[in-house]
């Protein structure tokens, strides 16, 4: 087949499973819905697989190619196409997002088997697939917003997915609401764009763009700054962030694959693939750089506070994504595309970890009512140990490989760069604490009556489930997975999907191995053949030793530390605590962003909005306009109403009246 | 003879029918005044046909001749029907189609 084919083919899968759901949902049984939507974003990997090969047999200069199924809209100017752009960094994305999809769906075989929505789960999760592949496959920019705007309604529809929980429809609103902004970010830089290249198209508008722009042109940095909103709305980046701690609330396979693996690394898809424009204009890329830098160490330093288990890989996720942000503005491209991958990797196998963790708890995400599970539950902890290590870059594992690369890139820019890399070192000790941390507390420790329940032998039910965030009473329609809960011990699709990606997050870093292998680089090579960094952007010998030296020490100075406090010496993290005040009690309040946001922005706009309704309504509208109106015709209608006054004889004077008028009028205009 | 003086019989009677309309009340009366209204047309309408010298004043003339057969059916109907309900037979009584 044809790399065409094979592009379509990777979107028409999940397309197709999510339609076959949504259509059979009342006739075949929930199994089948699983097994079907399992199977199609597998098909969709086969697919990206087989598009791998035939892009590889291509002679490297033609490895860009644009299929096209029909034309939307060809008017002088406007070229709105249905077409796919099939090159490396496309693939790549399609490789990645379906590889790690398909994993998280067979964990959620598992894992949300007892629950109520098990069908409707799985049509929203094709549905979301199928959004993403749109969005990284995307030819032109109108495909690209529409495959964007999907992906944020599939996010909502999953954060929400257990409606009739409060909290949950609260944060799926918040996090459609800061997507929506992104959406309209990107609209309108790609209108920036659009004016002065007059094409839609992702290669042509490339091809223009050194034409038609000259180094940092306003408009161009303007256009590029809006994408930049809309990349940090999608990707959780300062100030655009607050919805992703929040989005916690979905189920943990939707955390796995929408918030940790796929959706949130489109911005770093969008500027990676935007790079000709972001090259043109270096002062927006260098606002994407401090940005992403910024985000990694205010999500680090709240990470080491966050007691909710799932949140601490939250904020490990939007500081991750930091790191790559930082990375692809800073133009070290396959380094923040790597870890893109590896993050995925490890960061979808933490999350299924914690899934399982949370299944043993009953719903519990708490890491204070946590402890003890080392034992009870051996599997998922050697799956977070593994997750974990590869997160905090020790030696070895995928990560560490990933984001070494990334600092010494970004180190061997120079100039201010230096700065940006040395912070992100100082993250990435902040990464191996707050990790194990999390690792520390939930594993270690005294027994909690949970795990000495699965010490037993069965797993804890509570008497009435509850709400674990707000405390309120639920029913089993609604909340954690129905009424028996899934640990990955006891659970075979939940154990495969874990142990696949536990292989991977450990062997996942021999694709780039400084000095020995650069598999990544050289594939998406054709993707970045006019950037001027890619082939020219080399750390020197001595850097890039330093760096994997330093990164490997600082991981392993982290994890001292964090045994120290955490098992060692228990009591000291409360008197760190006391004599820290002021800025742990920023953290703890997670630097107040929500506040801030509040006051700056929601708090303006009800105000303004009560104004419009109490008077600007009331007054202008409902009064001025409507009142006026109805004064007028009615004032109108009575003087119509006197004369008819159901005498004969007056119409008849009236009519001759008339026509005498209109006589006389003719006879003068005649003249 | 010229044809001012049609034209003027024609304007006479029309407005003795219009003045009728306006000044009489019992609907049978008024019904008579129409028809005087509407011959003095004809009248109009035959003068002009000859005056061009075509026939299509006379059609008209005769069309309005139907008309006004329809008109006189109709109109008698109802008068007959008012006698019948015992209403009055007076226009200005009956005004029940004020706005």
């Amino acid at each position: 087949m044809s790399l065409e084919a094979y592009g379509w083919l990777i979107l028409l899968c999940p397309l197709a499973g999510t339609v076959l759901i949504g259509l059979t949902s009342q006739i075949l049984p929930q199994k089948v819905h699983g097994a079907i939507g399992t199977l199609a974003i597998f098909g969709s990997f086969l697919s990206a697989v087989g598009g791998l090969f035939a892009l590889q047999d291509l002679p490297k200069e033609e490895r860009q190619v644009v299929a096209v199924a029909w034309d939307y809209l060809k008017t002088s100017g406007v070229d709105a196409e249905l077409s796919l752009l099939l090159d490396p960094l496309s693939i790549f994305m399609a490789l990645t997002v379906a590889g790690v999809s398909t994993l998280i769906h067979v964990y959620s075989l598992g894992y949300m088997a007892s629950d109520r929505g098990y069908s409707r789960f799985f049509a929203y999760l094709n549905f979301f697939v199928f959004s993403m592949l749109l969005l990284v496959l995307a030819g032109n920019f109108v495909l690209l917003i529409v495959g964007w705007a999907f992906v944020g309604a599939a996010s909502y529809m999953l954060i929400s997915f257990w409606y009739r929980r409060r909290t949950a429809t609260e944060a799926g609103i918040k996090a459609f609401v800061i997507n929506v902004v992104g959406d309209i970010g990107l609209v309108l830089g790609t209108y920036f764009i659009f004016k002065h290249v007059g094409t839609l198209d992702f290669l042509k508008t490339f091809e223009r763009v050194p034409q038609e722009f000259s180094r940092n042109d306003g408009d161009l940095v303007a256009g590029c700054l809006l994408l930049l909103v809309g990349a940090f709305a999608k990707s959780a980046q300062i100030p655009f962030h607050t919805w992703l701690p929040d989005a916690m609330e979905g189920p943990t396979p939707v955390s796995a694959l929408i918030h940790a693996a796929t959706m949130v690394t489109a911005g770093v898809y969008l500027i990676a693939r935007m790079h000709p424009l972001f090259e043109q204009a270096p002062a927006a890329a260098d606002v994407g750089a401090i940005v992403g830098c910024a985000t990694l160490l205010v999500a680090a330093t709240i990470g080491l506070v966050v007691t909710d288990l799932k949140r601490v890989i939250a904020y490990s996720t939007m500081s991750q994504i930091g790191y790559m942000v930082m990375a692809v503005s800073s133009a070290a491209y396959s380094a923040g595309l790597f870890h893109l991958m590896t993050h995925a990797f490890f960061k979808a196998l933490l999350f299924m970890a914690a899934g399982s963790v949370i299944a043993a708890m009953a719903g519990n995400q708490n890491l204070d009512r946590m402890g003890g599970f080392r034992k009870v539950m051996p599997f998922t902890f050697g799956c977070m140990i593994v997750g974990g290590l590869a997160l905090s870059g020790f030696p070895g594992l995928s990560g560490f490989f990933s984001k070494d690369e990334i600092l010494s890139l970004i180190a061997a820019r120079g100039d201010w760069h230096v700065v940006l890399a040395a912070l992100g070192f100082v993250g990435s000790l902040m990464t191996a604490v707050y990790t194990f941390r999390m690792i520390f507390r939930a594993f270690y420790g005294d027994m909690v009556p949970e795990a000495k329940e699965l010490a037993d032998g069965h797993l804890h039910h509570p008497a009435v489930p509850t709400n674990p965030v707000s405390g309120e009473e639920e029913d089993y329609e609604v909340g954690f997975p129905g009424p028996d809960h899934h640990i990955a011990e006891h659970t075979l699709s939940m154990k495969v999907a874990m142990g696949s990606l536990a292989v991977l997050a450990i062997v996942g870093g021999l694709l780039q191995v400084p000095k020995v292998s650069h598999v990544l680089h050289d594939f998406l090579a054709p993707t970045f053949e006019a950037s001027r960094f890619y082939e020219g952007l080399e750390p020197t010998d001595s850097l890039t030793y330093l760096a994997m030296a330093l990164g490997g020490a600082l991981a392993l100075l982290g994890i001292f530390i964090a045994y120290t406090l955490w098992v060692k010496q228990p009591e000291r993290p409360a008197s760190i605590r006391d004599r820290l005040g002021a800025p742990h009690r920023l953290f703890v309040n997670k630097w107040y962003f929500d506040e801030l946001i509040d006051t700056v922005i929601v708090r303006p706009f009800a105000w303004f909005g009560r104004f419009a309704r109490n008077t600007f309504e009331r007054i202008f509208v409902n009064g001025a306009l409507v009142g006026g109106t109805t004064v007028g015709v009615r004032a109108g209608s009575a003087a119509v109403r006197a004369a008819q006054s159901g005498f004969l004889r007056s119409y008849a004077a009236l009519l001759l009246v008339g026509v005498v008028v209109v006589g006389i009028y003719f006879l003068v205009v005649a003249r | 003879m010229s044809m001012e003086w049609y034209l003027v019989v024609s304007a006479f009677v029309f407005c003795i029918g219009a003045g009728g309309i306006l000044v009489r009340r019992n609907p049978l009366v008024i019904l008579l005044c129409l028809e005087l209204m509407l011959n003095a047309a004809n009248l109009a309408l035959v003068t002009f046909a000859r005056a061009h010298g075509n026939q299509d004043g006379q059609i008209f003339a005769i069309i309005v001749m139907v008309v006004a057969a329809c008109e006189v059916t109709i109109g008698l109907g109802l008068i007959v029907a008012l006698y019948r309900r015992r209403l009055p037979i007076d226009v200005d009584e009956l005004r029940e189609l004020q706005g």
